[in-house]
């Protein structure tokens, strides 16, 4: 074998935004030894994206909030495909979390009584987001990065890994390299945490980061881990539009939140023309109710723009497809509207969001404090990813976990806003603390050296070529397909489409070339990156095609409507014997009664 | 189509040299669009930092036209293209490769810094107005701009004795924060250098986030330093008491 730098830690966390340095934090103050990589540098991860807040039933606004709400708006927000286990433990944990983040040097927005400040978000019955203006998740990284630093964890920055290490069936380490010098190295561990993040990437308009290319989701597959729900990829309904270069990113739901509205090019406030059924009761049926909600009357029902976002990112659809569009083929979000309502309402708006108004300002030369903004549907978030016990987040592979957006069973087909920010700190924890159990009960595994010069061989093999393709054209033609192919509309025979294409892909993303060496390459980088996207975007088409059915975030164009079959069961993927993908229905398992009285109650 | 000349950074640790490409313009482009462009088509293996592309993250952090800034929220309507725009990696820290740093002293330096300690004492309620100054110096996105261009580092290298502004806002914001009992000011003397920032306000002219470093962190920390250990009614007082 070649010599390879080896390092030895019990528990190994592959990511180091929101869940993985939860789980890190947790698993070392469980006294283990923790190591974690990370392809970017610490404090970099997609996590600092994140704006409105998170989730937690505190209750500091509305003293009605508590887990049983927040527990059945995450079950309708996901149409009750969720793991009804998580989204309990979600709802009842996270206000824990949220103060345990005071506790390390969070500075949140307060109350008048000088409490924790929670704001309105779609789909959440009460006030409920944690909130520092539009920077939450800076917020949150930052917090779990400044302490975590003095916890004795070791930080392994722009390491990149490519395999997860097996001994008998249980993960025993992963091989990756640096960044930096393109060295390989071996990490040894009783115990592994994905926490990757999302596969955004695929897609052409996103919001995510070129971390966002399905790292975790491809490394559980390929060491024999089962994804679930892998055809709900969420597009989030305002990303920017205008002009091209930002196109896709993002504009937090927080503008909604604090009164912004959706128009079309005619000024029709057209969210107010589509209010699905399951929602009906708790949606505002004029404008005045709806702005009275925002400004905290506790009578009054949320506004149509805060449904959730599946329904919002097809409502824009529907209006831009319809010829109702802005001229770049968004709609408006005004938030300058607000003037005719409040007392120095330009002077508020940079106040509650800051770099919303930093962002048009200098990405638009929009003043959002004086003109709407054009803004369309991004891909954002996947709810897919791999299948974890709720209780300890380990997959099916002995010692693998997965927490935070790579895990999957707590938002069901839709997650709402919100619940992302939560769910890292309550599962990253969760996941860090069982993964520290069992790397103590566990001893150190062999290292497969054959899996490990395989590996290496692949990786090289791109500077090997004489000459080829470049990984970027086949980045470019994969991000076109999955935008037409698989997007926010779908096509049983597009899917299929897909699917074929995606092969052509495999075999080019099989013979690319890459110049120059193996010091800090991004088009290496990129060539290594690539597989991952491709098995995770046929699995999207192949869940895709096998949900004949239109529920949250998966919209089927051929079968619009839900269908009541189809709530039975999850999609579950799976590496068969051959190699090829295989699909399965998983139904779903009766929930308990106390939880089925909580639904029934807050319906 | 227009078309515009980048000149580049090309070579690892130091050396190297600049190197042309052309790329074609569009409306709205950032300098980060351009060098993806160029990577892309001319340039695979061309090394540069980058995740959010929308100013959050504080990656890609470079001198453009010789300008600290970030290459994602530069736009190109704001430079001069009938001549060559020139990106290059920050000065301050060593060079890797093409535009990228190795920015690793930051995170050693931050972790001399003496942690968030709570005031067991202190309940967890606190008004608005107590928490917005803190509030301000956390927007920071660790670009390190405004290491890259205070002079105390760039041309003196004092790297081991002074921490920066970027660490002065950090200690500024632990200060700050209503739920901090720890005391930082003696390390800030002894330890921290800030004796040697003059106050030229470098530091918050190339501040993405437009942090007021030296008005609202670094000035306020002298003073308090100054409170501290030199006023000589206070020394007065505390001997007697």
């Amino acid at each position: 074998m070649g010599e390879y730098q080896v390092l030895e830690h019990d528990v190994l966390v592959i990511g180091a935004g929101g869940a993985g340095l939860s789980a890190a934090v947790r698993a070392s103050a469980s006294g283990v030894k923790v190591g974690v990589v990370s392809k970017s540098l610490l404090g970099k991860a997609h996590t600092v994206m994140a704006e409105g807040g998170m989730a937690a039933a505190m209750g500091n606004v509305d003293g009605r909030d508590n887990w049983k709400v927040h527990f059945a708006d995450t079950m309708r927000g996901g149409q009750y495909l969720n793991n009804w286990r998580m989204a309990q433990l979600h709802a009842q944990e996270a206000p824990d979390r949220v103060r345990e983040l005071e506790q390390w040097g969070a500075i949140f927005d307060r109350t008048k009584e000088g409490k924790i400040l929670q704001r309105n978000f779609g789909g959440h019955r009460y006030p409920r987001l944690a909130h520092v203006g539009d920077r939450t998740g800076l917020e949150m990284i930052r917090t779990l990065q400044d302490h975590g630093i003095h916890q004795g964890i070791d930080f392994h920055m722009e390491v990149t890994i490519l395999t997860l290490l097996q001994d008998a069936g249980r993960v025993v380490g992963a091989f990756g390299y640096d960044r930096e010098r393109g060295r390989f190295r071996i990490f040894k561990a009783k115990a592994i945490i994905l926490a990757t993040g999302g596969v955004g990437r695929a897609f052409k308009i996103t919001s995510n980061s070129w971390e966002y290319t399905a790292d975790g989701h491809a490394l559980a597959y390929q060491a024999g881990a089962e994804l679930l729900d892998m055809e709900f990829v969420q597009f989030h309904p305002t990303g920017m539009v205008w002009p091209p270069s930002v196109r896709g990113i993002l504009v937090t739901e927080g503008v909604r939140g604090e009164g912004g509205v959706l128009r079309n090019k005619d000024g029709k406030r057209f969210m107010f023309d589509d209010i699905p059924p399951l929602y009906k009761n708790q949606t505002a049926d004029n404008e005045e109710e709806g702005w009275r909600y925002t400004q905290g009357d506790k009578d009054a029902r949320r506004p149509p723009e805060l449904l959730t976002r599946d329904h919002v990112a097809r409502c824009i659809q529907r209006e831009v497809r319809e010829g109702r569009g802005s001229p770049h083929g968004g709609v408006y979000l005004d938030i300058a509207w607000i003037k005719e309502k409040i007392q120095n309402a330009p002077e508020h708006i940079k106040r509650k969001l800051p770099s919303m108004y930093h962002q048009f300002k200098q990405l638009g030369d929009i003043d959002i404090t004086k003109e709407p903004m054009e803004v369309g549907p991004t891909t954002h978030y996947m709810m897919g990813g791999v299948k974890v016990d709720a209780e300890t987040q380990m997959s099916k592979v002995p010692g693998l976990f997965a927490a935070g957006e790579c895990g999957a069973g707590l938002h069901g087909a839709n997650r709402l806003g919100g619940n992302s920010l939560s769910d890292l700190l309550v599962f990253g924890n969760r996941a860090g603390s069982h993964a520290a159990d069992w790397a103590k009960s566990h001893g150190a595994g062999a290292v497969n050296t054959d899996q490990v010069e395989e590996t290496a061989r692949r990786a090289l093999a791109p500077f090997e070529r004489n000459g080829g393709e470049s990984p970027y054209a086949v980045h470019h033609d994969l991000q076109d397909l999955m935008q037409n192919l698989v997007g926010i509309v779908r096509l049983e025979n597009e899917m299929t489409q897909a699917i074929e294409k995606i092969q052509a892909l495999k075999a080019r993303a099989a013979k690319v070339f890459v110049p120059g060496n193996r010091e800090y390459n991004n088009g290496w980088h990129m060539a290594m990156d690539l597989p991952n996207m491709l098995e995770v975007s046929e699995m999207i088409a192949r869940s895709g095609i096998d949900r004949k059915e239109s529920r949250g975030a998966h919209f089927r164009d051929d079968y619009p409507k839900k269908d009541d079959e189809y709530s039975k069961f999850n999609l579950v993927i799976r590496k068969a014997a051959d190699g090829s993908q295989q699909l399965e229905r998983v139904p779903i398992a009766e929930m308990p009664a106390d939880l089925k009285q909580i639904i029934e109650e807050m319906k | 189509m227009a078309t515009a000349t980048f000149r580049i950074w090309r070579g690892e640790r130091g050396g190297g040299g600049f190197q042309d490409y052309k790329t074609e313009v569009t409306e709205g482009m950032v300098v980060l669009d351009a060098v993806h462009q160029i990577q892309a088509a001319d340039a695979n293996d061309l090394s540069v930092r980058w995740n959010c592309k929308a100013g959050k993250c504080g990656s890609c952090s470079a001198e453009i036209n010789g300008h600290p800034k970030l290459m994602c929220m530069t736009r190109l309507n704001t430079l001069d293209l009938s001549e060559p725009v020139t990106v290059e990696p920050m000065k301050t820290f060593p060079h890797v490769r093409d535009l990228v740093t190795d920015v690793s002293w930051n995170y050693k330096v931050k972790e001399n810094i003496r942690k968030f300690k709570s005031d067991p004492k202190r309940a967890w309620n606190a008004q608005q107005a107590d928490v917005d100054r803190p509030q301000e110096f956390r927007k920071c996105i660790e670009c390190y701009l405004c290491q890259d261009v205070c002079h105390v580092l760039r041309e003196h290298g004092l790297h081991d004795e002074f921490i920066g502004p970027r660490f002065f806002v950090y200690t500024a914001q632990l200060e700050m924060n209503p739920f901090d009992a720890d005391d930082r000011l003696g390390d800030l003397k002894d330890k921290h250098g800030i004796g040697y920032c003059n106050i030229t306000k470098c530091c918050t002219a190339v501040c993405p986030e437009e942090i007021k470093i030296t008005d609202n962190a670094i000035i306020p920390l002298k003073e308090r330093v100054v409170d501290e250990f030199y006023d000589p009614l206070s020394r007065l007082f505390k001997i007697f008491r």
